[in-house]
């Protein structure tokens, strides 16, 4: 039986959410093509991770053990994985554009000599019976609809952009031990350390609502006042525009967009923010946007489900001194 | 001996122009901006950060080269000459008919790394993280792949040391200090500082200087080398349905006043 494997997260001994979505993208397009789905887990305290993902849809996990993967290393991660993909021969791998997917996604295609789509929405089981994606390019204002002329097609798939399965206990699934028999020589780059840059709240990527500002607030105050104020009220991260950014108004953690990050709140909140498509292209898969900016004609109004027109700093005292009273 | 750098640089659509000027032909996976409207392209944004990036470096090392290399069928020369203005050593233009809208990035990274093999000795190869027509971010990791090389990608800081570059690489909590051995790819961000402005005297220099260029047989590449990986079956500008209701009030405060009633009521908060 063909299969579809799914490049597997574990967060916390669990599964990560990415991964639950991958199953959730991999699942119907499996189903059409008559294709079994497998997760490959590597070297973690695998047993609750592994049975998570069988009751969220996976049909096969392969726990990939060795002592070199104890913690994610580019290099080990690559070689384990183009092993076991020589090895099964999937007809495609699907990966999840966190920080260790887009490190390796490419990479991986290049070494198993295979074409990958990068940065997909939607994946779907065509009528010639192959696998096409559907890909936002030119800063979002296009959408690029694309198949792999090579096996295994894989797919890098944008976080947020699919709910994970209802959850079934009753499935099971098999488990088995993968051996990538690494060798110490393949690791070529040495991290010498990881550096935490706190930004308080809540991470942005994790966030199901975002407050952003943008260049029409006029300075970086906003950040640490009314934004803020207004974020705390609605337990909701901050971001930021690039122009924001690049004035130096916030730090470049902030920053969401083409050259930033890609968030998919249930919420958006943006103010002063134009809505170029650099900055939607972060940004379009919330849910809902709302927006103030003082320009009637600001781009943004034409994705927003609810505007205000006027001045951010008498509309977000009065907004925010509501939604305390109501929440 | 001298230090030689290689900086990809890649000419796009200007990523202002909007959308409303794109010419689109879906089935081909090709799109082009109206010709009457008159916007000119430009050096994608990340790879003027990377042709900084390597003038910083080579500032840095001292006794240093950078060579510029390119790929594609229709360079506008004005538009590429700025990364020698900038600073830059030489430039290698990869053109040919055959490289007319570069989608797949599998043959991307191979003309490229077909190039810097046939440039010579290479230290170092710097790349922007992506270039924003098709947004892969995907070449320059090949590149290393094909070429055997350690690859550290969106770096902020760079420092050569030893043999290795030294680089801080940025991830979504901070960032992470990388050191790789020489020769290797480096991507970069747009943290490396504003791209400097071309001076007179570079200007002067630049327009002195001839781009080498090669064709698909001069790279020694036949068509079937070039054989594509994915393949764009639609190109299209997605619908949006704009029904953004805009908030009334008497003055802003009842409008903010009026949002908080209206996200709540839609169930939004």
């Amino acid at each position: 039986m063909s299969e579809i494997l799914v490049v597997g997260e574990v967060n916390n001994e669990n599964l990560a959410d990415s991964t639950a979505e991958l199953l959730a993208h991999g699942k119907p397009v499996a189903e059409s093509l008559g294709a079994s789905i497998s997760v490959a887990i590597l070297d973690q305290n695998t047993t609750s991770a592994a049975q998570d993902a069988i009751t969220k849809g996976a049909d096969k996990i392969y726990n990939i053990k060795d002592p070199l993967l104890a913690s994610y290393q580019t290099d080990a991660y690559l070689a384990s994985l183009a092993k076991l993909i020589q090895e099964i021969n999937p007809i495609a791998v699907l990966i999840s554009k966190t920080e260790i997917g887009a490190d390796i996604g490419a990479r991986l295609a290049f070494r198993v000599d295979t074409g990958i789509v990068q940065d997909c929405i939607e994946i779907s089981a065509n009528a010639d019976n192959k696998i096409q994606a559907n890909r936002p390019c030119f800063g979002g204002n296009c959408i690029a609809t694309v198949v792999c002329e090579s096996n295994p097609m894989m797919a890098l798939i944008r976080p947020k952009t699919k709910e994970p399965l209802e959850l079934d206990s009753a499935r099971s699934g098999e488990i088995v031990d993968f051996n990538p028999g690494l060798d110490e020589s393949v690791i070529k780059n040495q991290v010498v350390e990881k550096v935490e840059e706190v930004q308080e709240g809540i991470r942005l990527e994790d966030a199901t609502r975002i407050v952003g500002g943008g260049r029409g607030l006029n300075g970086p105050e906003p950040f640490d006042n009314e934004l803020k104020d207004l974020a705390d009220t609605m337990g909701a991260a901050i971001g930021a525009s690039r122009a924001a950014v690049d004035i130096g108004w916030v730090p470049y953690s902030y920053q969401i967009g083409l050259t930033g990050k890609k968030v998919a709140p249930d919420l958006y909140l943006m103010v002063g923010i134009s809505g170029a498509s650099q900055h939607m292209a972060g940004c379009s898969g919330s849910k809902n946007i709302v927006a103030i900016n003082k320009d009637p004609d600001a781009n943004i109004f034409k994705d927003a489900r609810f505007g205000v027109v006027g001045d951010w700093e008498k509309v977000l005292p009065a907004l925010t001194q509501q939604l305390k009273e109501l929440m | 001996m001298s230090f030689n750098i290689v900086v990809l640089a890649k000419q796009v659509i200007d990523p202002e122009a909007p959308s409303a000027s794109y010419r689109i032909d879906g089935g081909a996976g090709k799109l082009e901006v109206d010709s009457s409207q008159k916007i000119a392209p430009v050096i994608n944004g990340f790879c003027e950060n990377a042709i900084e990036a390597a003038l910083q470096i080579k500032e840095a090392v001292g006794d240093a080269t950078v060579n510029v290399i390119s790929a594609g069928s229709d360079f506008v020369m004005d538009v590429m000459k700025k990364a020698l203005s900038m600073g830059s050593d030489e430039m290698y233009l990869l053109q040919d008919e055959k490289f007319s809208n570069l989608n797949d990035s599998s043959i991307t990274a191979k003309l490229l790394a077909t190039a810097i093999k046939k440039i010579g000795e290479y230290d170092l190869i710097i790349a922007g993280m992506q270039a924003s027509d098709w947004d892969q971010a995907q070449v320059p990791l090949g590149i290393a792949e094909i070429l055997g090389v350690p690859c550290v990608p969106i770096a902020r800081k760079i420092e050569i040391k030893d043999g290795r570059a030294i680089c801080e690489r940025a991830t979504d909590s901070g960032y992470e200090k990388v050191s790789a051995p020489l020769p290797s790819v480096i991507t970069v961000n747009n943290e490396f500082g504003q791209p400097r402005y071309p001076t007179l005297r570079n200007i002067m220099a630049a327009a002195r200087k001839t781009p080498i260029t090669w064709d698909a047989a001069e790279l020694g590449l036949s068509d079937d080398d070039l054989s594509p990986r994915i393949k764009i079956v639609d190109l299209f500008i997605p619908q949006k349905q704009s029904q953004c209701e805009i908030i009334e009030g008497e003055d802003e405060a009842e409008m903010g006043r009026n949002l908080a009633m209206k996200m709540r009521e839609a169930k939004l908060i």
